[in-house]
């Protein structure tokens, strides 16, 4: 027997079987009856961000954390153009979020009604799939089926538009098993035939490399310990991109580094001279590539993602399986094991001598000399201090992102949260809270920038709220270091508008808002100030004061190939021609 | 910059074929997608397009399966072939896409196209424009005694001849479908 109740209710009762047990959002007039519906129940924790963009990038930092979609309600209107930003995010680093918004009511819609927007059409290009539903009866079945398509084949952000007409009437409850979850069912076994191909590459290659990324992660953990699995049995080097960070441990044997743009010297070095590239779940995003004519050009490669539109979309590739990774990998595992577990060990050896050989460039190599902090200097004590805790990193976007990329290691998948195709400053505060309502007993830090910190820094008022213990570490170099080092390199120095100016006394900032702020400046108290900062109980503002014009080395920059880096300042001198600099 | 128009069927990669066809060649091929028929489907496809900036030479749409809620979208587009590649992938992303068939290369196929012409003018004009009719098959499906209306259905190459031919006659008014194609055979 179905059971009766108003569509505000539905929503509730679906989030409760879809598994939900948070969800970040704000209120307003189009979304009232799903609030009066929040405040009669106890089974969902509801997190008041301070703005909407806040809500759904801490819904993707839950997310992340989890591997479970993050789930956010906001208003209509302003509500839904606040979340566009956090909705694109997801949709670029394929994160399964749920985001509900009030609507006006179904007989208003198009009068230009007040707080009336076209959220369905404003944010159909920000979305994997978006749904106005103007019908009770069917509103239980498309929230399941919004949970299905965010967390299906290549996951993403989803949007359920609902009129307030829709939250108040009432109808028949459709239960999860009972959804019509439509016909999307992408492909999650690859095709047998190329993977016996991959295989035969493998046992042949001589200078092979594993180039992994954020799908893996998103597999789950199961394609993690796979291609764990894999490389120890290959011995072929790993590396990974910002997305993919912890898919393989940074301690582990056969780890080279991060590639790309701001990426290790062996790594870019390798993925220009193998012989067979094996990209896992990665997607040639021009952060990797470099200039396409250039990139990677001796070798043969393979392409595993479960989006076949991704597969010779930048590179062409001579092997595209498209397929789940953990699938995809088992039954590479499978053939490979079958076949004898051949590799061309002799030849391994050698390219790892050749990686060695790059490796004596020490490209992340610092000297912290004199009485101010480096920033690279900062991060490897905070390395040094929480590499034993139970750590989860999120970051902001600029110089300080790369560095913790560069200078923080990563043992397991969904540890590390940054927002990497859109690169959108003020990802990684609300991020960081989403994260910690996730994880209430881990130590969950931000990396951060000033300026980025500034971005969204409302959110300290839902971290008081709650009592997450976030750690905001924010690398102080009052610049908008990134836009400050491309206009020094391709810019001729003109700083424009790439100060910080007028910030705020961090430490009282915090003060104000009732939470603990710690400045330092001094590279000979910052392990004492580091440990402060890990041992209080509730959120932390670390203002920590560094180098103002330190630049994030390596780099590659626009227009040009991965054997090309600049290691250092001394590179630095009119490296990139007019035609690298319309690039961005 | 005119595409090449490549003959239907020649190209020999299938439409689920992912080994890259190094060609540089523009071609232009006709895609039929069959969609949930529910709001908003258009505006996704067409969306699709703009904001990747591919090309729409024709579209046209309308429900077929009324029981099934289906709709088909026939497109024609150019690109090369990695291109057009990538429009059939991304085509099938978009969730209520059920199937993506590049009629192009799969096999043969029909395409025809509705066009209306208003061709206004008197005297020899006039007559010369109902003997062409005559000879492309159009039919008369209005008339004054300063005008008529022809309906002509053929494929496109057709339609743009006949128009040619009814410019100097005094074409006044031109509506056309665009194209709706299927494939032939079973
Ligand atoms: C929302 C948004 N606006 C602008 C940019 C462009 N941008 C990239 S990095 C950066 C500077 C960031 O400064 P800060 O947060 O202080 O980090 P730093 O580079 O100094 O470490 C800017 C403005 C962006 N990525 N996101
Ligand atoms: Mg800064």
């Amino acid at each position: 027997m179905a059971q009766k109740m108003t569509g505000a209710d539905m929503v509730i009762q679906a989030l409760k079987d879809q598994g939900v047990d948070t969800v970040f959002g704000y209120p307003g007039g189009a979304v009232l009856p799903i609030y009066d519906a929040i405040f009669n129940q106890n089974g969902i924790r509801h997190v008041l961000a301070r703005h909407e963009q806040g809500a759904v990038h801490a819904a993707e930092g839950y997310a992340r954390s989890t591997g479970k979609p993050g789930v956010c309600l906001v208003t209509s209107g302003p509500g839904a153009t606040n979340a566009v930003t956090g909705l694109t995010d997801a949709l670029m680093d394929s994160i399964p979020i749920v985001v509900l918004t009030g609507q006006v009511p179904t007989f208003m819609i198009g009068s230009d009604a007040f707080q009336e927007a076209d959220t369905v059409g404003i944010t159909r290009p920000c979305t994997k799939h978006n749904w106005l539903v103007k019908e009770t009866s069917k509103l239980a079945s498309t929230v399941h089926e919004a949970f299905h398509v965010a967390t299906t084949g290549r996951p993403g952000p989803v949007l359920v538009d609902i009129p307030k007409d829709v939250q108040f009437a009432t109808d028949e409850y459709t239960p999860p098993a009972e959804a019509d979850l439509g016909h999307y069912q992408p492909q999650v076994k690859g095709d047998l035939e190329t993977i016996t191909e991959l295989v035969e590459a493998i046992e042949q290659a001589e200078r092979p490399i594993f180039y992994t990324g954020g799908g893996v992660i998103n597999s789950g953990p199961a394609a993690s310990q796979l291609l764990r699995e894999l490389v120890g049995a290959t011995g072929f080097p790993i590396t990974s991109t910002l997305m993919g960070l912890g898919c393989y441990p940074a301690s582990g044997e056969s780890w080279i580094g991060m590639l790309g743009m701001h990426g290790l010297y062996e790594a870019n070095m390798a993925m220009h001279g193998c012989d067979l590239m094996i990209n896992i779940g990665a997607r040639f995003d021009d952060r990797i590539t470099g200039v396409l004519d250039a990139f990677s050009p001796d070798s043969r490669k393979a392409h595993i993602d479960i989006d076949p539109s991704s597969i010779n979309k930048a590179i062409r590739v001579e092997m595209p399986i498209v397929g789940d990774v953990a699938h995809v990998l088992e039954d590479l595992l499978n053939v490979w094991k079958a076949r004898g577990r051949k590799t061309n060990s002799a030849a391994v050896k050698k390219w790892w001598g050749q990686i060695d050989e790059w490796r004596k460039v020490e490209c992340l190599k610092f000297e912290q000399k004199g009485k101010v902090i480096k920033p690279q200097h900062a991060l490897a004590r905070l390395e040094a201090l929480t590499k034993k805790h139970d750590r989860y990193i999120t970051t902001e976007v600029g110089q300080h992102q790369m560095w913790a990329a560069q200078y923080l290691g990563f043992e397991d998948p969904n540890r590390w949260m940054t927002s990497g195709g859109l690169g959108t400053m003020g990802y990684g505060f609300p991020a960081s809270i989403g994260v910690q309502m996730a994880h209430p007993d881990a130590l969950v830090i931000n990396v951060a920038g000033e300026a980025s910190w500034l971005m969204n820094m409302q959110e300290l008022g839902t971290a008081m709220q709650y009592r997450l213990p976030v750690k905001q570490f924010i690398l102080n170099n009052e610049r908008l270091g990134m836009v400050r080092q491309w206009q020094e390199l391709l810019h001729g120095e003109r700083y424009s508008e790439s100060w910080s100016e007028s910030l705020p006394d961090f430490v009282k900032l915090a003060e104000a808002f009732g939470a603990k702020g710690i400045l330092c400046s001094d590279p000979d108290t910052l392990d004492d100030a580091i440990m402060e900062m890990i041992t209080h109980d509730g959120p932390v503002l670390f203002d920590c004061l560094v180098e103002k014009h330190e630049n994030c080395f390596p780099m590659i920059p626009s227009g040009k190939a991965h054997n090309e880096m600049l290691l250092g300042e001394a590179d630095t001198q009119g490296v990139i021609d007019a035609k690298g600099s319309v690039l961005v | 910059m005119s595409p090449l128009k490549i003959k239907k069927g020649a190209t020999s990669h299938s439409a689920y074929n992912l080994r890259p066809n190094f060609s540089d060649v523009q071609e232009s091929h006709t895609l039929a997608i069959i969609v949930d028929n529910e709001a908003g489907v258009l505006a996704r496809v067409i969306g699709l397009f703009a904001g990747r900036g591919y090309n729409i030479e024709s579209l046209t749409v309308a429900e077929i399966d009324h029981s099934g809620n289906l709709s088909r979208i026939t497109v024609v587009t150019t690109g090369t072939p990695q291109v057009i590649n990538q429009i059939k992938a991304q085509l099938g992303r978009i969730v209520p896409v059920h199937q993506v068939n590049d009629l192009t290369v799969e096999g043969q196929s029909v395409e025809r196209e509705l066009a209306l012409f208003k061709v206004e003018g008197t005297g020899d004009k006039r007559v010369e424009a109902l003997r062409l009719a005559d000879i492309f098959r159009a039919n008369v499906v209005d008339s004054t005694l300063e005008s008529f209306v022809f309906e002509l259905t053929g494929p496109s190459e057709k339609i743009d001849a006949f128009a040619d031919l009814m410019r100097p006659l005094g074409l006044s008014e031109l509506a056309r479908t665009g194209v709706a194609a299927l494939s032939r055979g079973t």
